[in-house]
């Protein structure tokens, strides 16, 4: 697991007060919302905030939201080729 | 005229509520006084839970047990009285405003952060459509929610209305209430507030929330019949006041079995409470519970819950007492409320 993947599942964790969560318990394929981390559309506005904060990326096109914010995969993927700071 | 039946209840408070039966009260020696944390995760899902604040948790489990005490999934309105809202949130998300230099700030605590966040919640907990009311009116909060009950248990279709009363306490703002001398400036022990001579009081986070049914059930509580509000009194006019509100409901002041007062320990507005205590309530058996649960602007339903109580058990704890007169059957509470001399508000219950 890359820095980053740790370093996001920390934030995740913490912007989003996912207080009984370990990092390892997020699996870096498991699908953020839906079945999986079970994340609503207020954590989504939680998470455009967090990539803007903390890697200057501004989303521009709300449809890009569902597939960089599947997982902590496509998320380190997407920052990490978009990321200013 | 629709009766209105008190068919479920919980609290929340700096006070267990089993204080009730055990009369052993949790001291403070604070002037802030938290609530007693509660097994939220027992009956509210830790998704949901996670983004709650104080307010929000609070009012919500009490709302699921007073729901579960009256046997019903479902309420047909929610009314939630809260004079200060989620400041909490408020808060969070003006300190977030400072340190991020007025940028990009977390949407969360700034959804949350409007007054009618916890009806709100509690709606969309309980999957409920009816009508959904917040009101905020200082130290009668939860008396307007209260009278806006007897308004909506008037529809033929609705059976059982949810009212509840809820304020929460956040680090700074509530602190601010020292600058005005809302809070005393010397530290005290809460069950010696009542001899405090000093402007102030000492103020808590509490919620209580109800099952207000049109049908009297095996589980019930109390009858609620009346409630007035008075913004501004003169304490003049205070008795008259009383008066004419038991004369509208066919009762006169010996009639009353016990009277619950939210004397609160500030030498400045107690006059209020001191003049019917020596006046026409007399002989009359007092009870106060400000010493207990503190002060807020929605503790009225503390009270609300403490008459339902006694009603029901037919005692009335030592702890509450302000005076040696007994209360041996309980028959008529009536409850009288006011903070910083505005905001008055009477509520009478009755056994059934």
């Amino acid at each position: 697991m890359s820095d980053l993947h740790t370093e996001l599942k920390r934030s995740i964790i913490e912007q989003l007060n996912l207080e009984d969560m370990e990092v390892n318990e997020i699996e870096n394929d498991e699908q953020l919302f839906g079945d999986g981390l079970g994340l609503d559309s207020i954590d989504a506005l939680e998470l455009i905030v967090l990539l803007e904060k903390d890697y200057g990326i501004k989303l521009t096109d709300p449809n890009q939201g569902k597939q960089i914010f599947n997982s902590i995969n496509t998320m380190a993927d997407y920052i990490e080729k978009n990321r200013t700071r | 005229m629709t009766r209105l039946f008190v068919n479920g209840m919980a609290s929340i408070s700096p006070q267990p509520e089993n204080i009730f039966n055990t009369g052993l009260p949790e001291t403070f020696n604070e002037n802030i006084l938290p609530a007693l944390d509660q097994d939220y995760k027992s009956i509210i899902k830790p998704m949901t839970l996670r983004r709650m604040s104080q307010g929000v948790k609070m009012a919500l489990f009490c709302s699921k047990r007073a729901l579960l005490e009256a046997e019903s999934d479902k309420p047909d309105a929610i009314l939630v009285g809260t004079g200060q809202g989620c400041m909490q949130d408020t808060e969070k998300f003006m300190e977030n405003m400072l340190v991020s230099e007025e940028g990009l700030l977390s949407p969360t605590s700034f959804i949350q952060s409007t007054h009618n966040t916890v009806a709100g919640q509690i709606a969309l907990d309980l999957n409920c459509n009816g009508p959904n009311m917040t009101f905020t009116q200082n130290s009668v909060s939860f008396e307007s929610a209260l009278l806006d009950a007897m308004l909506q248990i008037t529809d033929e279709d609705f059976n059982n209305i949810l009212v509840g009363g809820v304020d929460e306490t956040s680090k700074e703002i509530t602190g601010f209430q020292k600058l005005d001398g809302q809070i005393k400036e010397e530290k005290i022990n809460n069950l010696h507030l009542f001899r405090s001579k000093t402007t102030g009081t000492i103020i808590s986070e509490a919620a209580a929330f109800f099952i207000l049914g049109k049908h009297k059930t095996p589980k019930s509580y109390a009858e609620m019949l009346d409630v007035e509000i008075f913004n501004a009194i003169d304490i003049s006019d205070l008795n008259s006041s009383v008066l004419s509100f038991l004369n509208r409901n066919g009762l006169t002041v010996s009639e009353i079995d016990a009277v619950i007062l939210g004397k609160n320990g500030d030498l400045r507005f107690d006059l209020y409470y001191d003049k019917i205590q020596k006046g026409l309530f007399s002989d009359i058996c007092q009870i106060g519970f400000k010493h207990l649960v503190g002060e807020n602007n929605a503790v009225s339903s503390y009270a609300f819950w403490l008459a339902s109580k006694i009603l029901k058990e037919q005692t009335v704890p030592e702890i509450f007492k302000l005076n040696t007169i007994n209360c041996t059957k309980p028959g008529f509470i009536l409850i009288y409320n006011q903070y910083l001399g505005r905001n008055h508000g009477l509520t009478l219950l009755r056994s059934i």
